[in-house]
């Protein structure tokens, strides 16, 4: 077989061995614990509360939903009592409303909890319909709504699905975990989403660093018709959407354009399992894979969360530390957010925990460009990195725009490789989202 | 856990162990066996030019930064690459306040003056050459070996002399050979070239071209003094080997493209080939790196790379105006 890239991109270290060998684990958190709910968890328009203070709520009933399309309801992750109502800070760093809820430890099932579908009997739209109602959002990061996604303008014909197994971020190991510890459920929510799709195949997409689930999914996909297991070069940043559609089929996304112009549409592998919980048994979106890892941490390995418990009440429930930490990040080292607070509550788009040690994270001082173009060699997107940091530094937002600043996917290889330890990906980042910003506000 | 500390910081939150440092050791490395060739033809004279040359331009940084009180950078061993590229450019007779005045000319002028590493846009022990070849013309070509006057290959070839097989030898080699401290032995540059390719701190594409646009124009055209083609001399000797490797490929003076990188070769190729074969000067190397080194901008410029799904989404607009 032959395998998969894209052009440049770049080899960080993988440190992926302390988790992927061990299977998944479920972390339930204990009566009494205070469970927080943010009312911004993905992509799209923020939810309102639909309970209110000192209502029992059940395990899986929706607290909060928005009227809007582009938006996606939270559900109790516990069976417990509405607390209040307050402020909080997320993983990604934004400040919002969210509903607190006080653990009963009973478990109590809302009702739904207790049907199972067959799908095939399902219309797309009623698919679909179970999918928003689930709270399903992308989980490989971007937590775009899914039934969203799912629902690409009539005139833009997907004739493919990329599963995207590649997980190129270093320490990451959920997805590689959930290949082989649910390859069935993955399995089924391709189903589900091929269901959506009749006319279109499944490419599972994986790096080869993962043998073990290319074996395991090849195996078990063999009957399949319509699916294709898929191996990948490693490298980074094979999962970044625009290379992995780049590196499968040789497309590339039109500047500003999204996958489904070109007939590609990419689900990651945690958002099938939350796809196949949603529609075969209405079970909402209450849970996540979060590897937690790093040199700090005690016990790494792979574990299901409940949403909406805390980053520090997890730490604990798997033992803690076992030294201090000179960096907390939320997601991957390349581009997972780093935290100031461990009270802070497991999102849907938490995919890692990662506690680095000063070893592990070194800190830098920007020095002069050299101009060694090892930027450019290695920018999967074809820019040049230092131009644009200079257009940054100089405040030339004109020149940023005309050398395709916000082409950027963010992927941060820019930065990695720099021996001047420039920060070109931060610089280029906030100078983006403050045009995004700007654009938003129809500027 | 107790609160405590920690850093907080924009992504990523890991970078690679590449450092200015490491490249800079990495070419001084790379400089190595020509030196040792250079101080091996030439002796102790020769030593004694590539130490004073290092340690007045290390100096002179030193200096410079200290007085406009700078963050010193000399650490980063830019200014002994630098050195020891001046000194490798210089005859083994010239005077020992040659490099020094070359030293101040490549740090002060050309590098610091116009904001230190990576912002000169001149070739810094480049243009200290040009600067004391056209004011020091005498002591600037005056080539001895063993303390005996005589003349380089391309004078030779200037003045119409073929070379003969023991020719060959002596300029793969450097044995017995007139020349620039650094430039003699062909083999011992093109080591240094090999690992600096191998390590990736340098592409192909900027030597390679070059060498190659030599070549071919060196079969093609003829010297003014009518003799035949010798292409494959003209590659080895002189300094062509050593502009080629470690001059044209300087990170600040040369295009970051890597069309543009080829482009650099094939300019530096023919602005050589053409002083040599017809200007006043037996070598063109110096000219035509440090005039191509003004041509980078415009070279960046015009030879950016595809972005990804942007001339795909140009034509696919084109055809939905139509």
């Amino acid at each position: 077989m032959r395998k998969l890239t894209f052009k440049n991109g770049i080899h960080p270290e993988e440190s992926k061995v302390s988790t992927s060998a061990l299977p998944l684990e479920t972390i339930l958190p204990k009566a009494g614990l205070e469970m927080v709910y943010p009312l911004v968890q993905n992509t799209g328009a923020p939810c309102k509360p639909i309970v209110q203070i000192g209502d029992e709520v059940c395990l899986g009933q929706k607290i909060a939903d928005s009227e809007a399309f582009v938006s996606s309801p939270v559900h109790s992750s516990v069976s417990g009592i509405v607390k209040g109502m307050r402020k909080a800070l997320t993983p990604t760093g934004v400040i919002a409303d969210a509903i607190v809820i006080e653990n009963d430890g009973k478990n109590i099932k809302w009702d739904t909890l207790k049907s199972y579908n067959d799908y095939t009997l399902l219309s797309k739209e009623e698919i679909i319909k179970k999918i928003r109602e689930a709270g399903v959002v992308g989980l490989g990061g971007a937590g775009f709504p899914t039934h969203v996604k799912l629902s690409p303008p009539p005139d833009k014909k997907i004739d493919t699905v990329i599963i995207n197994a590649s997980e190129c971020e270093p320490y990451l190991t959920s997805d590689h975990r959930a290949l082989l510890d649910e390859t069935e459920r993955v399995l089924e929510g391709i189903r589900v989403v091929l269901r959506i799709f009749p006319d279109a195949k499944a490419l599972i997409a994986i790096e080869d660093n993962k043998p073990d689930a290319i074996e395991k999914l090849t195996h078990a996909t063999k009957n399949e018709n319509s699916m294709e297991v898929k191996s990948l070069v490693t490298k980074y940043p094979q999962g970044s959407e625009k290379q992995l559609i780049y590196s499968c089929l040789k497309r590339e996304v039109p500047s500003g354009g999204l996958p489904a112009d070109i007939g590609a549409l990419v689900v990651n592998v945690d958002t099938l399992i939350a796809i196949e919980r949603a529609v075969l048994r209405d079970r909402p979106l209450i849970r996540k894979i979060v590897t937690l890892d790093g040199g700090a941490v005690k016990n790494p390995g792979n574990y299901r969360v409940r949403i909406g418990m805390s980053y520090r009440d997890f730490l604990e429930a798997v033992g803690g530390l076992k030294s201090e930490p000179a960096k907390m990040i939320s997601g991957g080292p390349m581009m997972g957010v780093s935290m100031f607070s461990l009270d802070v509550p497991v999102i849907k788009v938490s995919s890692a925990f990662l506690c680095l040690t000063a070893d592990e994270v070194k800190t830098y001082t920007e020095r002069n460009c050299i101009r060694c173009g090892k930027c450019v060699s290695h920018c999967p997107m074809g820019l040049l990195p230092y131009t644009l940091n200079q257009n940054v530094v100089h405040g030339e937002m004109d020149e940023f725009l005309k050398n395709n600043g916000m082409d950027c996917v963010e992927c941060g290889s820019c930065s990695y490789v720099c021996p001047s330890k420039r920060h070109i990906a931060q610089s280029i980042r906030s100078t983006r989202r403050h045009r995004l910003e700007q654009m938003r506000r129809g500027k | 856990m107790e609160e405590k500390l920690i850093t907080v910081t924009s992504t990523p939150h890991i970078r690679s162990k590449d450092t200015i440092e490491k490249i800079m050791l990495d070419v001084i490395i790379a400089l190595m066996p020509a030196c040792i060739a250079g101080a091996y033809f030439f002796g102790i004279k020769a030593i004694s030019i590539l130490l004073l040359s290092v340690a007045s331009c290390v100096g002179f940084e030193l200096l410079f930064q200290k007085a406009v009180k700078k963050p010193q950078t000399v650490t980063d061993l830019s200014a002994v690459v630098t050195g020891l590229l001046l000194a490798m450019n210089l005859p083994v007779s010239s005077p020992l306040w040659m490099p020094i005045v070359g030293a101040f000319v490549a740090i002060i002028l050309v590098k610091q003056l116009f904001g230190g590493l990576g912002q000169n846009f001149i070739n810094p022990a480049l243009l200290a050459r040009a600067f004391l070849l056209t004011s020091y013309l005498p002591e600037m070509t005056e080539w001895t070996v063993d303390g005996v006057a005589t003349v380089t290959p391309l004078e030779n070839l200037k003045n119409g002399v073929l070379p003969v097989t023991q020719d060959y030898i002596n300029a793969l080699l450097g044995t017995n050979l007139g020349g620039c401290i650094g430039e003699v032995s062909a083999v011992a540059l093109l080591l240094g070239g090999i690992y600096l390719i191998l390590k990736r701190v340098i592409s192909w594409r900027i030597p390679v071209m070059y060498l190659l646009t030599v070549f071919l124009l060196s079969f093609v055209l003829r010297r003014g003094s009518g003799i035949a083609p010798v292409p494959f001399y003209e590659l080895i000797t002189g300094g062509l080997l050593l502009g080629a490797i470690f001059m044209a490929t300087d990170y600040s003076t040369s295009p970051i493209t890597p069309n543009g990188k080829i482009i650099m070769g094939i300019g530096c190729g023919i602005l050589t080939v053409l002083i040599r074969f017809y200007g006043g000067y037996p070598e063109g190397v110096s000219f035509a790196i440090l005039l191509m080194n003004l041509a980078v901008p415009l070279i960046d410029r015009f030879c950016k790379p595809r972005v990804y799904g942007v001339s795909k989404k140009k034509k696919q607009a084109l055809r939905g105006g139509e």
